[in-house]
């Protein structure tokens, strides 16, 4: 009785030894981030393909911008990212990078008889109107005026938004803030705001299944989401007076036209961005990291992971409804890297060398 | 002194020395193995007070928790917090009128709408009901209890708004829309979400616990009290107003302020049905937002300071509530213990 038990010790000890000398090894070969729920499907979809590649693991948590905002600064983790970007005075006195990750768009959708996806037209100014409580009927002159062949029903405007905080509702108001001086006034701009009109759903499908049980409805939605699900989404008169849908391509057409070079910090908004194919809803989701990181070799590892994934991951992300980062902008993000991230001794965490076929 | 199942008071236990020495018919033990006992006793003692040591700790560190992380709400807004409607992430302004508000109303239909069918089951189980079917109605009830909250949340939103949206409101709007005062519950544009449908689908969520209740304590009446009243002709019906509810008063509302402690807190269900639109409204029919789905929807993403202490704010706001109800529910089941205790 008493040999087993010594045994069973002793092969408890040598195998806990065994451990012991991996575990070391298995933490340096996983870096953690936290943040955005959005940017999560393609993260962790990315993150899969890299560590059967690599071996390498990206451990991301989906606990919301304001949760990785929160947990970076704290330095608990490795990146955090957020889908409103930091200013450059808030990314200076925390003492860290943002540069973005990747793109998608908030597009509005309806459920109204008769009417096909992308045949409502709808301005910037009319949607702030809708969601302001001013147009409360969708016979209503101003949207008869714009949508001469489309039938409208004289049926009251079910105005449907986003209860639960978040990137989209950001960017949503961020865009309506923009084009309407009312609505900067009354409503603003921010992850949640206080609407004056409808009802609140939670999460994309709460918005989504809001839209569908109501007759007569509005929401708006991830693009992503709009497109799996195949909702009546409008088409939307962009910054250049042009009418255009929602797709890949006005979605980077949004962030080609926009002046990233004159935005310190990346803290820029692709909304009504000028441009004859731009969605004028289109946001990006920005990763945060520390100038002077914590662990060097972590945030090394951190950014060959992103430059790989600007390299090699845009196909994953198309296959996701997600619309890639041009190579123009991803070309000023790695300048940026070089300049600003750097270890204690004030080296360049990163080089040219580290990009991986 | 203690009484067992049948009223009649228990022996004093006999202490272990005496047990042992009945058992081995020694007159002797050992004082070795009797100071080991001691010792073991002791530390089972020690053992079960730590685990109850800990759920009081618990307490008092999320009481503690709460107080500090809502402080700067509490600080920033004062009492105006619980007074004001206004709900604004923007200008960092926040009230919790419209969600306390949601809250109470929400439960108060679910009161209404409960309480008169629970006592229905439990009537009809513990006096109507043939024997053999008791037990299938009785297991039906508590199954009920036991689906989780957010398929009736689904259920509520996918099945049961339509018809609401498209039958039942439109009937009650035009029953009751024109009726003076009344007539302001039932305005607006039926949409099948709002406060009228989260209230009814609490109230089908707390029916099981408010039924159970009512049939335990129902079902301690003694007999010989209702036979006497069912000998002096009295029928069922007077029976149950007349003997089974006096006899039980206490024990019931005891068990319905149980189950208006559940629907203050329920969450999920309410999410997906209420509407969650921070909007003080007289009409039932209009969307409104309570405590608990306020909390669900926005503490993740919810950036500035203000906000997140103004959440946690309203969870401690929630958490008095809830013990406001749960105390009274605990003394009015104690008084019930007393005096059954007494006249039995």
């Amino acid at each position: 009785m008493r040999r087993t038990s010594l045994t069973t010790l002793a092969l408890a000890a040598v195998t806990s030894l065994g451990l012991a000398t991996i575990v070391p090894v298995q933490a340096a070969a996983t870096i953690n981030g936290a943040g955005s729920t959005f940017v999560y499907p393609i993260l962790a979809k990315w993150a899969d393909t890299y560590r059967t590649k690599t071996g390498l693991g990206v451990n991301y948590q989906s606990i919301g911008s304001g949760g990785g905002i929160k947990q970076i600064k704290a330095k608990t983790v490795t990146f955090g990212a957020s889908d409103k970007p930091l200013d450059i005075k808030e990314l200076d006195e925390a003492g860290l990078v943002q540069f973005p990750i990747i793109m998608g768009g908030v597009v509005p959708v309806v459920n109204l008889k008769n009417v096909k996806p992308g045949e409502l037209k709808l301005t910037g100014a009319l949607l702030a109107d809708i969601y302001l409580g001013k147009i409360t009927v969708w016979n209503d002159a101003a949207l008869a005026k714009l949508n001469p062949g489309v039938k409208l029903p004289a049926e009251k405007i079910n105005v449907v938004s986003r209860a639960d905080g978040s990137g989209t509702t950001y960017i949503f108001t961020h865009y309506l803030s923009k084009v309407s001086k009312e609505f900067k006034e009354k409503i603003g701009n921010n992850t949640s705001v206080e609407w004056k009109a409808g009802v609140g759903g939670k999460g994309n499908e709460g918005v989504a299944s809001y839209v569908r049980q109501l007759n007569g409805s509005i929401g708006y939605v991830e693009y992503a989401y709009a497109l799996q699900n195949k909702m009546t989404y409008a088409q939307l008169q962009n910054k250049a007076g042009k009418f255009v849908k929602p797709e890949t391509e006005s979605f980077q057409a949004a962030a080609a036209s926009a002046d990233w070079k004159a935005s310190p910090g990346f803290n820029l908004m692709l909304t009504d961005q000028a441009g004859a194919k731009s969605w004028p809803i289109t946001g990006a989701t920005f990763i945060l990291l520390h100038k002077k990181p914590v662990k060097t070799e972590n945030a090394q590892e951190a950014l060959k992971f992103f430059d790989w994934a600007y390299r090699q991951g845009d196909k994953m992300a198309d296959a996701l409804d997600y619309v890639p980062i041009p190579d123009s902008v991803v070309k000023l993000v790695e300048a940026t890297w070089k300049k600003d991230v750097t270890d204690a001794a004030g080296k360049a965490v990163w080089t040219d060398a580290m990009i991986q076929k | 002194m203690m009484r067992g199942p049948y009223g009649a008071p228990h022996f004093h236990l006999p202490d272990k020395k005496n047990i042992l020495t009945m058992a081995t018919g020694q007159s002797e033990i050992p004082d070795s193995v009797l100071k080991r006992q001691r010792l073991m006793d002791r530390a089972f003692h020690a053992t079960t007070a730590v685990a109850a040591g800990i759920v009081l700790i618990l307490l008092v560190g999320i009481i503690i928790s709460l107080f500090i992380g809502s402080w700067q709400a509490l600080s920033t807004f004062g009492f105006g917090f619980v007074t004001t409607d206004a709900w604004n992430p923007v200008t960092e302004k926040f009230g919790a009128l419209v969600p306390i508000y949601g809250t109470l109303v929400s439960s108060l239909i679910a009161i209404v709408i409960a309480v008169p069918i629970s006592l229905g089951i439990a009537v009809f189980l513990t006096e109507v009901s043939p024997e053999w079917l008791r037990r299938p109605i009785g297991t039906a009830v508590e199954l009920l209890a036991a689906i989780p909250s957010i398929i009736y949340g689904m259920w509520g939103l996918f099945l049961f708004a339509p018809v609401l949206a498209n039958h039942v409101q439109p009937w009650l709007q035009s029953t009751f829309g024109d009726t003076p005062v009344i007539g302001a519950l039932f305005q607006g544009a039926p949409l099948g979400i709002g406060m009228l449908p989260a209230g009814i689908i609490l109230g089908i969520m707390i029916i099981p616990f408010i039924t159970a209740i009512m049939r335990d304590v129902f079902l301690t009446v003694p007999k010989f009290l209702k036979e006497s009243a069912y000998g002096l002709g009295a029928t069922t019906w007077e029976v149950v107003w007349n003997v089974v509810l006096p006899y039980t008063r206490m024990a019931t509302v005891g068990g319905i302020f149980l189950g208006l402690g559940r629907a203050l807190g329920e969450t999920m269900a309410i999410t997906f049905i209420i509407g969650n639109t921070h909007r003080l409204s007289a009409s039932l029919f209009e969307p409104g937002n309570s405590i608990a789905s306020t909390l669900a929807n926005e503490f993740t993403e919810a950036v500035g300071d203000a906000h997140t202490s103004s959440l946690i704010a309203l969870g401690l706001v929630l958490f008095l509530i809830t013990f406001i109800v749960l105390s009274l529910a605990k003394l009015l089941l104690m008084s019930l213990n007393q005096r059954s205790g007494k006249k039995s």
